[in-house]
Parts: structure tokens; sequence; C-alpha cells
């Protein structure tokens, strides 16, 4: 039975990897589930210079799933070179860099310098909500998110992966864009915006007031994105948004996604990766089928 | 090594209005140090992060693990209603905890407000075990006192009430004033207003001080940055002074965050 699959020439040994910024550089989870049992891991934004985030509260449950605000804290790509490669590296899977940046310049620095590193592809995120300067900007209109594109394209020498928001009128324009930029990939979806307000306290219960909307609840939402987007460009699509078991991830895998990534549901349960990766190959079993890729896009057939 | 696991409950009752204390057979039990927490998960699927809940108590085999707390919203209304011999998944053992072994030879003062006693419990026993000497002073808001004569086992304990109904009238500030209390360390948990005065009394004193932070968390393990405190120095993650308090806390020395 076949279950790699391959996303702008990068082989997956399976079709699941972990959203970026829910499963820090791997190091955290790493004794609480098997890493190399991934077909990849996506790690968390990665900017030139380190960023401080956001302040606290930044995270809180709702209804079937959280928000956040983060605000990408991260040490900065030296560091991310110096310790979190090394440490990726001792596993079988493959590193997806999460990039991020308040300018075009910025995120085509990251990119350079990790150029000459171990790593096997970038994803772009074109669309944090949560940092006020840059990248969602980036990733609301589709005229400067083909430039964006297109000027990272032209530094990369690793496949990029443009990751999209679905904070926008029409998801379609958004993937057409990236393709025309030159995008070997699109991922999506990043969070919604969303809100919870304390009645108590009478007060916004995170300090950034909005934050961004993940889990179980936002995934009928991301499965008509993925959906949407898949019929629009002809590259690869991970797809992401509230998947907590295999049949979940079946689902986006037949609305067209080629792969899958796991967020939030790693909070719940820490092998939720593992048994989406389990359950995948019981349910190509159960149907008789021999090869995973038979499901991409097989809704519609 | 942190895992997922259910534990068994072994035991559960209401100790004050809305103030549980459940006892877990869980083999996490054998790790727990006093300040250490574990993320407790609430069965309805409409809940997916974990409620961080400090380790109480621990039972002399170490097979057991106590969590007491308040059921505040859903999810611990909904831990709070476990019964005996029901399953209930944990996360853990979270947190780096107190060092005792640094503490042999001084003169410890515990300080706990509301629902920041219950670790105390257990940091008070480890210290008397080891032979360390100790005082608590217990804050509650009223009459509804809880682990107080637990307390009263072990060390020499102090009460404060803010509407005078036991022992000092005010925080445990006033209580620390009052009983003339001095020592070489003092460590505390409760709420933010009570960190900060035993901040700011400590430094004032020159006693050595040891804070038990709490915010809101996500995955509890160091990976989301949801849970991060603002540090004098460099934190070990990301070197932006944002340390993180699951990870690098909850027990931070005082002079070493910014509250
Ligand atoms: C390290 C640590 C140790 C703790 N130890 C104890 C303890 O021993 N006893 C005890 O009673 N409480 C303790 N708390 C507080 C406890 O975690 C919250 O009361 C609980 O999470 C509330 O959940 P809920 O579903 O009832 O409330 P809701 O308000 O419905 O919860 C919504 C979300 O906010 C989070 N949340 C709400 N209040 C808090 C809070 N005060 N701190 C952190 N997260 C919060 C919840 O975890 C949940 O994700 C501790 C918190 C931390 C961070
Ligand atoms: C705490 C948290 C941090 C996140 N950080 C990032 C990030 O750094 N970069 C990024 O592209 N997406 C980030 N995301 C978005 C996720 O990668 C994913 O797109 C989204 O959460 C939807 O998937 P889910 O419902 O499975 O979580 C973050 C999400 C969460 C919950
Ligand atoms: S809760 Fe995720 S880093 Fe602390």
């Amino acid at each position: 039975m076949n279950l790699k699959v391959n996303i702008a020439g990068v082989e997956l040994k399976n079709p699941v990897m972990s959203a970026s910024g829910t499963f820090g550089s791997g190091h955290e989870y790493s004794e609480l589930t098997d890493i190399n049992r991934l077909g990849a891991v996506v790690t968390k934004g990665v900017a030139f210079e380190p960023w401080e985030g956001n302040p606290t509260p930044r995270v809180t449950e709702v209804y079937g799933g959280m928000l956040n605000a983060i605000g990408l804290q991260n040490p900065g790509v030296d560091v991310f070179i110096e310790r979190d490669i090394p440490f990726l590296r001792k596993f079988d899977t493959r590193i997806i860099v999460n990039v991020c940046g308040h300018t075009v310049e910025e995120y085509c620095k990251v990119v350079e310098r990790l150029n000459g590193q171990d790593v096997d592809a970038y994803e772009i995120n074109l669309s944090c909500p949560n940092v006020k300067q840059g990248a969602l900007a980036f990733g609301q209109d589709p005229k400067v998110l083909e430039e964006t594109t297109a000027a990272i394209k032209k530094v990369a020498a690793k496949p990029i992966i443009i990751k999209l928001s679905p904070n926008v009128t029409s998801i379609r324009d958004m993937a057409l864009a990236a393709e025309a930029g030159g995008a070997d990939a699109i991922s999506l979806i990043n969070t919604l915006i969303g809100m919870k307000i304390d009645i108590e306290r009478r007060r916004f219960v995170l300090a950034n007031k909005t934050g961004g909307f993940s889990g179980p609840a936002i995934k009928p939402v991301a499965l008509r994105m993925v959906y949407e987007a898949a019929h629009a460009v002809k590259l690869p699509v991970i797809g992401m948004g509230g998947i907590a078991c295999a049949e979940d991830a079946i689902e986006f895998l037949l609305a067209g996604a080629s792969a899958v990534a796991v967020g939030t549901m790693n909070f719940a349960d820490p092998r939720t990766m593992e048994h989406v990766a389990e359950g995948i190959e019981a349910y190509l079993k159960r149907h008789g089928l021999e090869d995973v890729r038979e499901l991409i896009g097989a809704a519609d057939a | 090594m942190k895992r997922k696991e259910n534990a068994r409950v072994c035991g559960i009752n209401e100790l004050a209005p809305g103030i549980f204390s459940l006892w877990l057979e869980s083999s996490m039990a054998a790790e727990a140090k006093p300040g250490c927490f574990v993320g407790v998960y609430p069965k309805n699927g409409a809940h997916v992060l974990m409620r961080p809940i400090s380790i109480c108590d621990v039972n002399a085999q170490k097979t057991q693990l106590r969590l007491v707390f308040r059921a505040a919203g859903e999810g611990t209304k909904e831990i709070s209603g476990l019964r005996v011999g029901e399953e209930v998944a944990l996360l853990g053992v979270l947190g780096n905890g107190y060092d005792t072994q640094a503490m042999q030879g001084k003169k410890l003062l515990l300080l706990g407000g509301g629902i920041g006693i219950p670790p105390m419990l257990l940091l008070a026993k480890e210290l008397s075990d080891a032979g360390i000497s100790c005082n608590a002073v217990l804050g509650y808001a009223d009459r509804n006192d809880f682990l107080r004569d637990e307390f009263d086992n072990v060390c020499r304990t102090y009460v404060a009430t803010m509407d005078g109904s036991l022992g000092t009238k005010g925080t445990v500030i006033d209580a620390l004033n009052e009983n003339m209390l001095m020592a070489d360390i003092c460590c505390a948990c409760g709420p933010m207003p009570m960190l900060k005065a035993v901040k700011g009394f400590a430094a004032d004193c020159g006693m050595k001080a040891y804070l038990s932070l709490e915010e809101r968390m996500a995955c509890g393990v160091g990976a989301c940055l949801g849970c991060v405190t603002k540090t004098a120095h460099p934190d070990p993650h990301t070197h932006v002074n944002n340390t993180r308090i699951c990870v690098e806390g909850p027990v931070f020395d005082a002079s070493e965050v910014l509250l």
C-alpha cells in the first residue's frame, strides 16, 4: 500500500504534518508523540530577527476550538538554524519552515538565510491575523499576494508553499494569485478572525481583543475553502482547519488536498497526528485501495 | 517523561462551597514535585484544551495524586462531577516545581491565597519531611476555609480572611505583619494582586521570594507560546524576555519576573 504523497517535488512518507505554531519546532512534543511517524514537521513561524509577540492573555478556548493571538513570538532565523534544524534532522521526517516577516524584504532575507540549510521547503505565512503590520496585509489583496509570492520565489532555492488566509472574499482569487506568482504549492486555512468577551468583567478575553479562531468548529469552512482553492489551481494543496481524526483528514483529501496538517487538536491529544496517519491506512485497507493518492479530489470524480 | 494518560478517580468530595478535592490513581504521582501541575481534560468534546491544575498532594506510596480546585467555569464544573471509578485524561507532569533541596537549612514561609493554597500543601509536607522549618499563611475570602487542618498537621499555620471572620482581617501580608513573621525564603501562590504585594514585601525586607504564576494555556508543554510572562532577562526559548510559564515556570524567582 502506498501512503506517500509528493508536494512540489518533496516526497512525504505519509500525508500528515503539523500545522505551524502548534508544534513548536518539534522539540516540545518529542516525548509525547513519535516524530518519525509524521510526513513532515511544519515549524512555528520564523522571522529574520527575534519577535516578542503580543501581551497576554494570548489564548482562550471557545466552543469546539480556541482563539490565539500569540503574535509570532520567535527567536529569529539564526537560533532556528543553530538549535532547531539539528534537532529535527535526527528524525525521519521532512522539515518545512514556516516563514514570517513585516516586509517583503524580511521574508526574502529569512528565505535566503535558509537556502543553504538542510530543510525541505518553505511555507510562507502571508496570513497571520495577529500581527499589526504586515503578514495578513500581504494575504488579503490578490495583487499584493502575487507580487510578494513572485519576490520570494525569485530568491528561494527550495519549493515555496503559500499559506492562505480564510479572511478574504474569494479564496479562489487568492489561490490563483499565488499560482500566478509562482508558488509551488498552497496551504490553507490559516485561522479565522474571532473574538471572545468576558461578560462578568466586561472585557475582551484576549489582550489583543481579536484572535485567530481554530479547531474542530472551523472544519466545515476550511473544507469548503480547500475544495474551492484545489479546484481553482493546478498546484498541490495542503489542507487544514479543525482536523481531529483520520475521518476529518480523509474529507480534506477527498475535497482535493494532497496532504493535511493538524493544529489545535495536538493540544487535545499530542498523538492526534499518529492516529490520523494510522487511520488513513486503515481506511484504505477497509476500502480495498492501494494508494492514498486515489483519494485526492475523489469526491468530485 | 511527559505523557497523556488516563487516571482513575479514587475519591472526590467538596471541601467548601465550590471547592473540590479529587484523588486520582495515576503513575504521574511518582514524578510529582511541589509546584508542578497536570492538565485535566474535560470529556465534553466542545472543550479542546486541558485545564491546568496544581498537584496538591501525593499519597505515601506515590500511586495517587490529589487536585484541589474551584469549579470556576464549564470545564472545572464538569470535572467536579466525576465519580469514583471513572477515568479522566491527564497531561503531565507539567512545570518546573520547587527545588526543596536548595532550601536545606533555611527558614521558609509559605503563602497561599484562595485557590493558590492547594499547591502549598505538598510543599509544606516535603519541607517538613526534609526537616526544613516552615510557617504557612493562608488567605481566604471568608470563613469557608479549606485544607487548613491539613496544614496545621505539618507546620505552624496562620490565617487571614478578607471579611475578618477568621484570623487576621485582610490579606496574607496583613497576617505577616500582625504576627511579625520572617524567613529566609518565601513561596507564594495566589491572585496577581497578592503576588505583586508579596514581591514588594520580600524586596523590602531582603527576603528571597518564589512566586507561582498562572496564565491561560493551550499546549502546556512549551510549544504554543501562549502562556508567557515578562522577565528581567532573556528567556531561554526565544531570548525576548517573555518566558513560558508552563515550562520555565510556574515557579519563578520573584526578582526574575516583571508582574
Ligand atoms: C499552572 C496553573 C495551576 C493552577 N492550579 C489550580 C489549582 O490548583 N486549583 C484551581 O482551582 N485552579 C487552578 N488553576 C486555575 C484553573 O486552571 C482554572 O480555574 C481553570 O482552567 C478554569 O477552567 P474552566 O473550564 O472551569 O473555566 P472557563 O472560564 O470556562 O475556561 C475557559 C478557558 O480559559 C482557561 N482559564 C480560565 N481561567 C483560568 C485561570 N485562572 N488560569 C488559567 N487558565 C484559565 C481554561 O483553562 C479554559 O481554557 C491553575 C492555573 C494554572 C495556569
Ligand atoms: C496557537 C497557534 C499558533 C499558530 N501559529 C501559526 C504560525 O506561526 N504560522 C502560521 O502560518 N500559522 C499559525 N497558526 C495557524 C495554524 O497553523 C492553522 O492554520 C490553523 O490553526 C487551523 O488549523 P487547526 O484548526 O487544525 O488548528 C497557529 C495556530 C494556533 C492555534
Ligand atoms: S501553554 Fe503552550 S507554551 Fe505554555
